[in-house]
């Protein structure tokens, strides 16, 4: 290697020619005493223990207590146990395939190439609110989706969105607290209502967002119900003027009430071979709303709706037209990281946001190595 | 010869001393961020941010610097240092330099073998250089800190190497690579 043979060349060259040069700076020391030969090794130590010390500070080894990505993920294992190849959260799922005709409206609020006028394909994944890949559906249980906008210039739209008006949880903490909570107890192998309880009378932000949440009955499917992305971002349009909005898509699909119970007891995937069924009748579609932020409107609380009134802007539809099974589909294996934005999109100063990309990305690389189990919806029951 | 000229043949030259001081501020600042961001929740978006964009600089300038060293005459080693001590420095570098490149390399390809979106500033963002796997993906990121705890150590037994040479032998190993001007002598 080249720097070995400079080196050898330098040796040469000062062994022939410059002998008295070889130690430059001090020829000859004066011997250091026992004593201060110690002190000084002695120095040397601390300060190598001290940098490897102040490493690991910042790597939150010597906060054992600290919330990091990792405990949340280990949390999640613990409540729901480990399903090899799923999702942490949100595990049981289904993709889809289509696209977003953006009509322009978008682009006063921000310069994101996704809201100048036209079409941009579109890949998502349906899933229910809970850690069980095979899990039986319920109408109760949250339903979520996550998209992934493909940008002509390669930049990416990714979000995950859920069916509730406002989000339960304020920041990490609360979340995690709530999780821990609602771990099933060892003997009733169900979560113990009085932890519940104690969770909801600490955390009155979660009893109000509940309330708000239990007024609006859940919808009959996938097909016919709201997806909120509940966590404010900040716009920016081509003038450079920030703009706060949350987003909701609005389903086309009229609104109909879940009937309680599920509708048929033989079938645990009700609620996915419900959108299976719909989606190879006609395509679904959805309106993607912005609803614009007064000055004072908390964006760092998604357990607060904003006021009633708001500037509403229509900015395009949606269209998903195909189904696939996870199985078969690329959807599978994206991390719906509500923080991959195009520029123009950035996030606010809600908690969550970050912390939600940090968990996700933890849970993504564990599922990423492990061996690929079937998933519930199977291709073939897909295809029926 | 003068005494000026006798003492820069003692030293690295100035764009090797430059190059070194400012990639061990960059690389130093990478390693802290990067242990600090998988720990971290409410930061995680922002250090992950910088670090992107901070990894790729880190790349770019080690091959600048690789090129560099070529063109440059080196310092011969202190006469105190044996050959196997001039082995060891020898490789230590090596290692050093390595790691340097490949650290940022596998970043890049884990998130490539990932799909995920490599953005460095505002719409600016970097094309893949590996395949779609997330098999691929997940053994990189396994690597990609193991590469990393590797660098720091390496850090930390170069910077104990230089201490021994400045307190101990006291053989002036430092003002070779030192952005200062050494007394003329």
């Amino acid at each position: 290697m080249a720097p070995s043979g400079a080196n050898q060349e330098s040796k040469a060259t000062n062994g022939r020619e410059l002998p008295s040069e070889t130690a430059p700076m001090e020829k000859h020391p004066a011997p250091l005493t026992a004593g201060s030969r110690f002190a000084r090794l002695t120095s040397i130590g601390v300060l190598l223990l001290g940098v490897v010390a102040a490493f690991l500070y910042l790597g939150g080894w010597f906060s054992p207590q600290k919330l990091t990505p990792g405990r949340f993920a280990d949390e999640f294992e613990r409540v729901n146990g480990i399903h090899s190849g799923f999702r942490r959260n949100h595990a049981k799922g289904l993709c889809v395939r289509g696209f977003f005709d953006s009509n322009g409206q978008g682009a006063r609020l921000s310069k994101a190439v996704v809201f100048q006028s036209g079409r941009v394909p579109v890949i998502g994944r349906f899933s229910l609110g809970n850690g069980d890949p095979h899990s039986t559906d319920a109408l109760s249980t949250v339903r979520g989706l996550g998209l992934q906008f493909s940008l002509p210039d390669g930049e990416q739209w990714r979000t995950a969105m859920i069916d509730l008006p406002v989000f339960p949880l304020k920041d990490p903490q609360a979340f995690y607290d709530n999780l821990v909570a609602s771990q099933p107890d060892p003997n009733t192998h169900r979560p113990d209502p009085a932890k519940g309880a104690a969770f909801l009378a600490s955390h009155p932000e979660t009893a109000r967002a509940l309330a708000i949440i239990k007024s609006h009955a859940p919808s009959s499917g996938f097909d016919n119900t709201d997806y909120n992305g509940l966590n404010a971002f900040r716009f920016v349009n081509a003038d450079g003027a920030s703009t706060y909005v949350r987003w909701t898509l609005a389903p086309v699909q009229p609104y109909e009430a879940g009937t309680g119970a599920s509708p048929d007891k033989n079938d645990k995937n009700f609620l996915f071979d419900g959108l299976i069924a719909s989606i190879h009748q006609h395509p679904l579609q959805w309106h993607l709303v912005m609803t614009v932020a007064q000055p004072g409107d908390p964006t760092d609380d998604a357990t607060i709706p904003w006021p009633e009134g708001r500037e509403q802007v229509d900015v395009g539809t949606l269209t998903l037209d195909s189904v696939d099974s996870e199985e078969t589909s690329p959807a599978r294996d994206i991390n719906f990281d509500p923080l991959v934005l195009p520029a123009g999109m950035a996030p606010s100063d809600d908690p969550l946001l970050s912390a939600r990309s940090a968990v996700y990305s933890q849970s993504f690389t564990r599922r990423a190595g492990e061996t690929k189990e079937p998933s519930e919806i199977t291709p073939s029951e897909v295809r029926k | 010869m003068s005494a000026t000229t006798t003492t820069d043949r003692q030293r690295f030259p100035g764009s090797m001393r430059f190059l070194h001081w400012l990639m061990a501020a960059l690389v130093l600042t990478m390693l802290g961020i990067g242990i600090a961001m998988v720990a971290s929740l409410g930061d995680y978006h922002s250090l992950v941010s910088i670090h992107r964009p901070l990894g790729i600089a880190i790349l770019i300038l080690v091959v600048i610097r690789f090129v560099n060293r070529q063109f440059s005459t080196l310092p011969p080693f202190p006469a105190t240092m044996s050959s196997q001590e001039r082995f060891v420095a020898h490789a230590s570098e090596i290692l050093l330099y390595t790691l340097l490149f490949v650290l940022p390399l596998v970043g890049w390809g884990m998130l490539s073998a990932a799909r995920f979106p490599i953005i460095l500033f505002g719409s600016l963002h970097l094309f893949p250089i590996l395949p779609h796997s997330v098999m691929l993906y997940a053994f990189l990121r396994k690597t990609h800190t193991f590469l990393a705890y590797l660098l720091f150590l390496a850090f930390v037994a170069h910077f104990g190497a230089v201490l021994f040479h400045t307190l101990i032998v006291r053989d002036g190993l430092l003002s070779r690579m030192a952005p200062w001007l050494s007394r003329a002598r």
